[in-house]
């Protein structure tokens, strides 16, 4: 008797329950009666039962927490303009969740790094104290912004995400850049070190550079950060390791231990200013956490550049439609 | 030598304390959260804004949806853990509270290296996380 294999890929059925969601998520919309919000935009008034969106969201973040660690970015930076785009959810809210989803990413992934010595703590305290403070302030702009038009946001965060989008496309990675000679601030914090390299079974001693261009530019990416709620391993990878010349391996774990700190301050804002809603927010950081459980198990099968390109074109159109939406074009939807 | 003998690429051991704790603590909140969320849903412990209410609103800003909803902002959630929605803010609250009992833990290492530097720069981190933490920043509700 002939036999039929149906057994696919596991990336394909990741990417699959991502489009099947999408697919879902497009069917659903007309669904929805519009009404008109006190700012004037057109927001969606549910006519669905309560179960029905945390469900969506749960499974919905499950596949975008595979994704997001097949492609190596947080869960932030692909959760809020998707979430943004495609769910009732206030913008206020989706940005309150998608800081506690980067948090609990950045908090469950810390103790490994840590007791590996992967996550240099001389390197990531002076740009935690710096972006922490920053992302306060952009915390409370973005918040202003929401509150003055939440189309300037909606703008802001549409470009962002177009940025980011350039910025993993054209970024090249250097897995142990070769630094010449360390900067006087570098030394003074004496930033650097030494880590087993397991791949290549050998000790690697090194250090960095341009420490104050990295500050300043920290104050940036906290802002960012707190302003849109999307975490910043997308920016921190690229200073530590292109900026500093810290080794490849470092920068990552060190990025993703600074997010725990530099979400903190921002996560407390918005938890202050009310801006997380538990039914929605719980069913995001736990999918996403089961999704990126599955995902760092799937990474040794997967084809990275493959999803990370496709992370890329889903970030163009989320950015893009953030964009349309702010400027009330309708042309994607 | 092995890398976990190794001086040179052994973390020091404020690292590994904060580590552990960082591990027990993030387990631990993200427990809690699955626990106090089945709690709410199914509405063993009774909710202070209804589950319909919540999303009959939550396309409207911040200020709109705590008006409507009457909820509280700030710490006012700690007067309502009682109520099945609040007391989901227990977990994430321990999530966002970790960070600033690590820190507290590495003072005491930098103090016995007499690493000044790296103690001041902890001592402000954790006075500007417990500032965003206090709500001094501005609380919801305008």
């Amino acid at each position: 008797m002939r036999q039929f294999n149906f057994s696919l890929p596991p990336i394909a059925w990741a990417t699959a329950g991502v489009l099947v969601s999408f697919t879902l998520l497009f069917l659903l919309m007309p669904g929805q009666a519009m009404a008109t919000d006190a700012a004037g935009g057109a927001a969606a008034m549910d006519t669905q039962p309560w179960w029905f969106w945390p469900l969506v969201l749960l499974v919905f973040c499950f596949f975008l927490g595979i994704i997001a660690v097949l492609a190596g970015v947080g869960g932030g930076v692909l959760y809020v303009p998707l979430v943004s785009g495609f769910f009732p959810f206030h913008l206020d809210f989706v940005r309150g969740a998608g800081l506690m989803v980067a948090l609990a990413g950045a908090l469950a992934a810390g103790p490994g790094l840590l007791r590996r010595n992967l996550a240099s703590l001389r390197m990531a305290l002076p740009m935690a104290l710096i972006a922490s403070a920053s992302s306060i302030g952009g915390a409370l702009l973005g918040l202003y912004l929401s509150q003055l038009n939440p189309d300037i946001l909606q703008i802001c965060l549409g470009s962002t995400i177009v940025g980011i989008a350039v910025l993993l496309l054209m970024s090249k990675n250097s897995a142990i850049p070769d630094v010449k000679k360390q900067d006087a601030l570098g030394m003074a914090f004496g930033i650097g070190g030494t880590y087993f390299d397991e791949s290549m079974n050998e000790k690697i001693s090194w250090k960095t550079h341009r420490t104050p261009q990295a500050l300043f530019t920290f104050i940036l990416i906290g802002v960012l950060a707190g302003m849109f709620g999307l975490g910043a391993g997308w920016a921190n990878v690229p200073v530590f390791n292109l900026m500093m010349g810290a080794p490849l391996k470092i920068s990552v774990a060190t990025s993703k231990f600074l997010l725990s700190i530099t979400d903190t301050s921002a996560a407390w804002i918005y938890i202050n200013q009310g801006c997380v809603i538990p039914l929605m927010a719980i069913p995001s950081i736990i999918g996403l956490m089961l999704g990126s459980f599955v995902g760092v198990r799937l990474l040794s099968i997967a084809k990275p550049k493959f999803i990370r390109y496709m992370v890329i074109v889903v970030l163009l159109f989320a950015g893009l439609k953030a964009i349309d939406k702010g400027l009330h074009i309708g042309l994607l939807g | 030598m092995s890398p976990h003998t190794d001086p040179d690429t052994r973390p020091m051991p404020e690292q590994i304390i904060y580590a552990n704790i960082l591990g027990m603590g993030a387990y631990l909140g993200i427990l809690i959260m699955v626990v106090t969320y089945i709690l709410y849903v199914t509405g063993t412990v009774g909710a202070h804004i209804e589950l319909e209410m919540v999303v009959r609103n939550w396309h409207l800003n911040v200020q709109e949806f705590i008006q409507v909803t009457n909820s509280p902002y700030g710490w006012g959630w700690v007067g309502l853990l009682g109520k099945g929605d609040y007391l989901n803010f227990l977990g994430m609250a321990l999530l966002a509270l970790l960070t600033i009992v690590c820190y507290l833990v590495l003072l005491p290492g930098f103090v016995r290296r007499k690493d000044w530097t790296y103690f001041s720069i902890c001592l402000a981190e954790v006075v500007v996380l417990s500032l965003a933490a206090s709500g001094i920043f501005g609380s919801g509700g305008h």
